[in-house]
């Protein structure tokens, strides 16, 4: 197909663009197969937008006269306006334009076409091997091993080829217990936590039906990763009634009576439908400009984004808690264990691991734990807050835990290696893209695409030196401790950075972003050039580097907490 | 101390609000001033402190088979929990609580006990920073438009007034006193600010007593006075703060507002800011929310919205928004009263004041504002903050009002204050405290009468002496010249009015952000300073050496030293960070290992309000008396980082690091 047949007015002059808290801009306006092209015909002051199609969540027209006006609006939620002269370019643009940003064949997406204008560093597509994580695993315990029992996906089509497993199991056993779990996904090793050598394992429901199957081999490999004594949490994500509900599908949960050594925990989180339609209504309330503050609080509850918020954390928070406080370990499933359940093993990977808090450590956690473990996003991001069509597998379930990952980020301001721009980024680039890391629901899927061979991965250019430093958190010193965020409502707030970003001046909040970087680029500098100076004055009257940053790692002491 | 039956109640229990597992056993001890409560037991002996004066209300609870409950709330959003085992013990501690937290005269408050040791020279020396006269000069006045008026003298005029008031020029003394007797309790109109680059200015009064028809020449005359007093404008809004249904019903008692027709050149206006009954209200209602146990999201927000205090907030702010642009942008002069033009018109000039003019953002100029819109234009502290025992109809939360708005500013414009987010809380918890005398009474005359500057301290001085504490690291003084007056978004969503925890939740640190952005930052820029002391004194050495051509002159910095001490402190920060309750299920599991109580019992001496040392009163309450030093290491002195002589036999060990 050519895009060319789909654009029948590629150009249009005269076009005023309006955008919230900035002047109307006359300009031209221009299509292409992937984007939206503005620019401002002005010399002196040459403004241009570059949307891409896929970035458009759905259109709007309407027609004064001859002058036809297109709202659009963005899965990145913003929402622009375009006066545009002419009835009838008015209607081939807005025509083109929904054509071009619901195009069926993922092969025709951008990041099949877009090239790069950058040196490339380090190929993001091989950036975060299993092979590579699995290195630094072995070096702490030899119980795990790596089975490649699904290297053409045919035990599980949504794991990766190589997954992590307990070093007792062998292929053949993980192949019946794949059979005995929802879409095959058999339990493997999500997280080992070093300071006590507990794990966290994922999987998805078993396949118990109402006569209560049972399945040796499910029981062995579950009770295989606990020593003997030892106690184990079952975190479901559904409710008791809900998982009952579900053996009647087929589905179901662990008998205690077969896991002996595991107690379950039912901690309910919200799936698709609900969690899209609490979107729709949150960002509905957020783009209300009345000035009535009544109406803004209780929209804000009834769209329920923040009681979601705090169930989801609260989840991860408990995982995280059994692991480091009760020395248990934990096995963490809902149904298909592609949602909720990532949403947990990852946050309670946050909370125990510093790593995680790095740029690279949370790169390669949405590798693992979202990416590899088969979220599929492509079904999940499809559309945003602005979607008509009531398709059923959207869901902002990633754009949850990036929620609440900036609610930890907000908690403790010094503990992570990035800051807010860089969850936002990350929450533009899930829903749409130049770079082909999250198309596709799995990684067999994006081998058949061949992904890495044909497309850039966003991890390449986010790795650049020049980039990452836009993503950087000054504020940053590295705490090897795990943190401990508050779930109580005074302590959540609404994720100002993404839902009322474009319905808020940023000036001030971006000069104090620029103020705090002075601060501590000023300090830097003066530790380096005394550094040099102490050195230079003589090699015995140094002073130690690492001196300097003490004061400033115990100024960040933790606020003591009542919990 | 006659009022004292029971100094002194062992094995009681203190609760913990957040999770009832938790309480300390420990004494509790009724003091002239202070309810004490000690912990037994460990070395650390933790103690709070809670000055009568805080206290709002003692409840005593139905007796259970632990005990008798009692339940304080605090003026300063603490609530405290105890249990006293004998139930004839909690009669009696509640029966003298009851008449400490009401002192009947002013004599019995703290500020007149109270003695930082400070000479009597040092205390007028405080009195002194904060000078009103000198704003008004500051604000370009006297000049050939306004001048100070003496008609108040001997407080003859107004008594809610102060003796020095500003008024137009050509309101002459006959003018000044016509339009009073046409104002409510007198308080006829007088300058709160002046604009001098457009010469608009904001005045203040009450409430016309026009009835259905009344009118006064003199009155006319004096807003005709402040019309002409700028020159460039020819009208004056006059901005009536209540909801137009309150000021019509006042006709009837004849009072009311002011009739377009009347005077001459007047652009009228409601802006309806509710009365302090139905704002002390909405406290008590966002109060129970934020006493709520484990309270669900919904809950929450429903109970927020409920309350309907963030809608009061923004009412506040959306009228001194309009007062700041119509004297900035249209360079209109305003009028602003309520109905005594003590509560509503106080928040509103004060706001605005803060909007329009960069001065009342640095800590110096915020106590100006206060002294200025407050103090001296008759707030009645004592009968709002429940100073003396009173009518609790009289009692409202007007002051907390304007500071939150001055917050809700701080979150929006976080460069544009001099002063953080403590200074505020700590203003509040004085205006209740009762132990300095800026807030004491209901006037200047009543203040005067006391001799309040000659018994008590000044607040403003003790703040000012710890300033440091107060800064806010991310302050750009040049702010003016970049942005101007402050606008702030007027819808909800731009402008997100949030619900203020720091405040209202402040004494459950446990919901509050884990690391301060505020406190690092400044100990960034505290070492920052160091660091360029040190590269002074160490270039001085190597312009030294070069000369002399010397190395055997040992120069090292204390800072290892310090880096051990530091390393030391930061250490024992990992246990003040435990998880909160995240699931009912975990307490049946058999398995908690028993070191798990100990290491949260030391966490929980850090659940301590850790105010900064510099309040007396507050570092009471703090770690200090336990042992913990203030965890941000923010002290300058302590540091020391410049050369010292004796630190040379570090440097062995140093090289060895080194190499």
């Amino acid at each position: 197909m050519e895009f060319a047949e789909l654009i029948k007015t590629p150009r249009a002059d005269n076009v005023v663009l309006h955008r919230p808290f900035e002047p109307a801009v006359e300009g031209t306006l221009c299509l292409t197969g992937h984007h939206l092209i503005f620019s401002s015909r002005r010399q002196d002051n040459a403004e241009e937008l570059w949307l891409l199609h896929s970035n458009i969540d759905s259109i709007e027209k309407r027609f004064v006269g001859s002058l036809g006006t297109i709202v659009i609006k963005c899965k990145d939620l913003r929402i622009i306006q375009l006066d545009i002269p002419g009835m009838e370019e008015c209607l081939n643009i807005a025509s083109s334009i929904e054509a071009l940003s619901t195009l069926d064949s993922v092969t025709l997406m951008y990041p099949f076409f877009y090239r790069p204008m950058f040196e490339i560093v380090e190929d993001g597509w091989s950036a975060f091997l299993p092979e590579k994580e699995f290195e630094f695993l072995n070096a702490l315990t030899d119980e795990w091993r790596l089975t490649y029992i699904n290297k053409d996906f045919s035990i599980c089509p949504s794991y990766p080829p190589v997954v992590t497993v307990p070093k007792s199991i062998d292929d053949e056993t993980l192949q019946k217990v794949a059979v005995f779990r929802h879409g095959g996904r058999f339990p493997v090793l999500s997280y080992y936590h070093k300071k006590n050598g507990m794990v966290m394992m994922r999987t998805s429901q078993p396949l118990t039906g109402t006569n209560g199957k049972r399945c040796k081999d499910d029981e062995k490999l579950i009770n295989s990763t606990l020593g003997p004594g030892r106690r184990g949490y079952i975190i479901d994500t559904r409710s008791l009634s809900a998982a009952q509900q579900a053996r009647a599908k087929g589905g179901g949960f662990e008998v205690e009576v077969y896991y002996p050594q595991w107690r379950r925990i039912h901690k309910s989180v919200e799936r698709f439908n609900i969690l899209q339609e609490s979107l729709i209504k949150l960002v509905e309330a957020c783009n209300d400009q009345s000035h009535n503050m009544d109406r803004w609080l209780s929209k804000l509850e009834a769209s329920n984004w923040l009681t979601h918020v705090k169930e989801i954390l609260t989840a991860g928070c408990l995982a995280a808690q059994c692991i480091d406080r009760e020395d248990a370990s934990v096995l963490v499933h809902g149904t298909e264990g592609t949602d909720s359940t990532l949403q947990i093993t990852s946050l309670a990977q946050i909370i125990l691991d510093p790593d995680c808090r790095t740029i690279r450590g949370f790169e390669s956690l949405i590798v693992r734990e979202w990416l590899q473990a088969g979220h599929p996003f492509q079904q999940r991001c499809a559309q945003s807050a602005y979607s008509n069509s009531k398709q059923k597998w959207e869901a902002p379930v990633f754009l949850l835990f990036l929620d609440c990952v900036w609610q930890m980020l907000h908690q403790f301001p010094c503990s992570f290696e990035f800051n807010e721009h860089f969850l936002v980024t990350l929450f533009e680039h899930a829903y749409a893209s130049q770079f082909g890391t999250f198309l596709g629901n799995n990684e067999n899927e994006r081998s058949k695409l061949k992904l890495p061979q044909k497309t850039m991965s966003l991890w390449s250019w986010v790795n650049q030196p020049e980039e990452l430093k836009n993503f950087k958190n000054p504020l940053f010193e590295a705490n090897s401790l795990v943190i401990w965020p508050s779930v109580a409502p005074q302590s959540l707030q609404l994720w100002e950075g993404v839902f009322l970003r474009w319905n808020r001046p940023s000036k001030f909040l971006d000069e104090a972003q620029e103020e705090m970087r002075k601060i501590i680029s000023d300090n830097r500098v003066l530790q380096e050039k005394l550094w040099d100076n102490s050195y230079f004055l003589s090699p015995f009257d140094w002073l130690p580097k690492e001196a300097v940053s003490y004061k400033l790692r115990s100024a960040l002491c933790f606020c003591p907490i009542a919990g | 101390m006659e009022h004292i039956r029971m100094p002194k109640v062992e094995n009681v229990r203190l609760l913990d609000r957040l999770s009832s597992r938790k309480a300390a056993v420990g004494t509790l001890y009724l003091t002239a001033t202070h309810v004490i409560f000690v912990e037994n037991g460990s070395e650390t002996r933790k103690e709070t402190w809670v000055l009568h004066s805080q206290i709002s209300s003692i409840e005593k609870q139905a007796t259970t088979a632990t005990g008798c409950p009692l339940l304080i709330r605090c003026k300063n959003f603490q609530v405290i929990q105890l249990v006293i085992p004998q139930e004839r013990d909690c009669h009696d501690v509640y029966i003298s609580l009851i008449r400490l937290a009401r002192p009947v005269k002013y004599e019995e408050l703290y500020c007149f006990s109270f003695n930082p040791k400070l000479d009597k020279e040092e205390r007028e020396k405080g009195w002194k920073l904060v000078n009103l006269s000198e704003e008004y000069n500051r604000m370009g006045i006297p000049n050939s438009y306004w001048q100070i008026s003496d008609v108040n003298r001997e407080y003859g005029v107004c008594d809610s007034y102060p003796t020095e008031v500003y008024v137009p020029k050509s309101a002459t003394a006959h003018i000044i006193v016509g339009s009073s007797k046409f104002r409510s309790r007198r308080r006829f109109p007088a300058l709160s600010y002046y604009c001098k680059d457009n010469n608009a200015s904001i005045c203040r009064s009450s409430q016309p007593l026009s009835g259905f028809s009344a009118r006064c020449l003199e009155d006319e005359q004096m807003l005709q006075a402040i019309r002409k007093a700028n020159p460039g404008s020819d009208f004056i809004y006059v901005v009536d703060t209540r909801p137009k249904l309150n000021a019509m019903a006042n006709r009837a008692a004849g009072k009311g507002y002011e009739n377009e027709d009347n005077y001459s050149n007047i652009k009228f206006q409601f802006i309806g800011i509710e009365n302090i009954h139905v704002m002390r209200n909405s406290l008590q209602k966002m109060l129970e929310v934020c006493e709520m146990k484990s309270p669900s999201m919904s809950d929450f927000l429903w109970g927020l919205e409920n309350s309907g205090w963030l809608k009061h907030i923004k009412a506040i702010m959306d009228a001194g928004i309009f007062i700041a642009k119509a004297v900035a942008e249209e360079g209109v002069s305003v009028l602003v009263h309520c109905s005594d033009g003590w509560d509503r018109t106080a928040q509103v000039c004060s706001v605005a004041s803060l909007l329009l003019d960069p001065h009342y953002r640095t800590m110096k100029g915020f106590m100006v504002l206060i002294e200025k819109d407050w103090v001296s234009f008759g707030h009645k502290f004592n009968h709002r903050y429940g100073n003396l025992d009173g009518d609790p109809k009289e009692i409202s939360p007007v002051i907390d009002q304007f500071i939150e708005c001055v917050w809700q500013l701080m979150e929006q414009f976080p460069c544009a204050f001099e002063f953080n987010e403590r200074f505020l809380i700590h203003i509040q918890h004085h205006i209740y405290s009762c132990q300095f005398g800026n807030f004491l009474c209901n006037s200047q005359k009543e203040r005067r009468e006391l001799k309040i500057q000659e018994r008590t301290y000044s607040l403003w001085a003790h703040l000012w002496k710890n300033r440091a504490d107060y800064l806010n690291p991310l302050y750009r003084p040049d702010h003016r010249q970049i942005w101007g007056t402050l606008h702030p978004q007027m819808a909800p969503c731009n402008f997100l009015y949030k619900f203020w925890s720091g405040m209202y939740n402040r004494f459950e640190k446990g919901l509050h952000p884990r690391q301060s952005v505020t406190d690092y930052l400044m100990a960034v820029k505290e070492e920052t300073q160091q660091l360029e002391e040190e590269l002074a004194v160490l270039g001085e050495r190597l312009a030294n050496l070069q000369k002399l051509q010397l190395n055997g002159n040992k120069v090292k910095s204390k800072q290892q030293d310090r880096s051990k001490e530091l390393a030391l402190s930061a250490s024992s920060n990992s246990l003040a960070n435990t998880p909160q309750e995240y699931s009912n299920d975990l307490k049946s599991f058999p398995s908690r290992s028993p070191s798990q109580g100990d290491e949260e019992d030391s966490a929980l001496i850090l659940t301590q309000d850790n105010l900064k040392s510099s309040d007396p009163d507050l570092s009471a309450n703090s770690d200090q008396e336990s042992g913990v030093e203030d965890l941000s290491c923010r002290s300058p002195s302590a540091g020391g980082c410049l050369p010292s002589e004796d630190s040379g036999k570090d440097s062995d060990e140093a090289v060895c690091l080194a190499v």
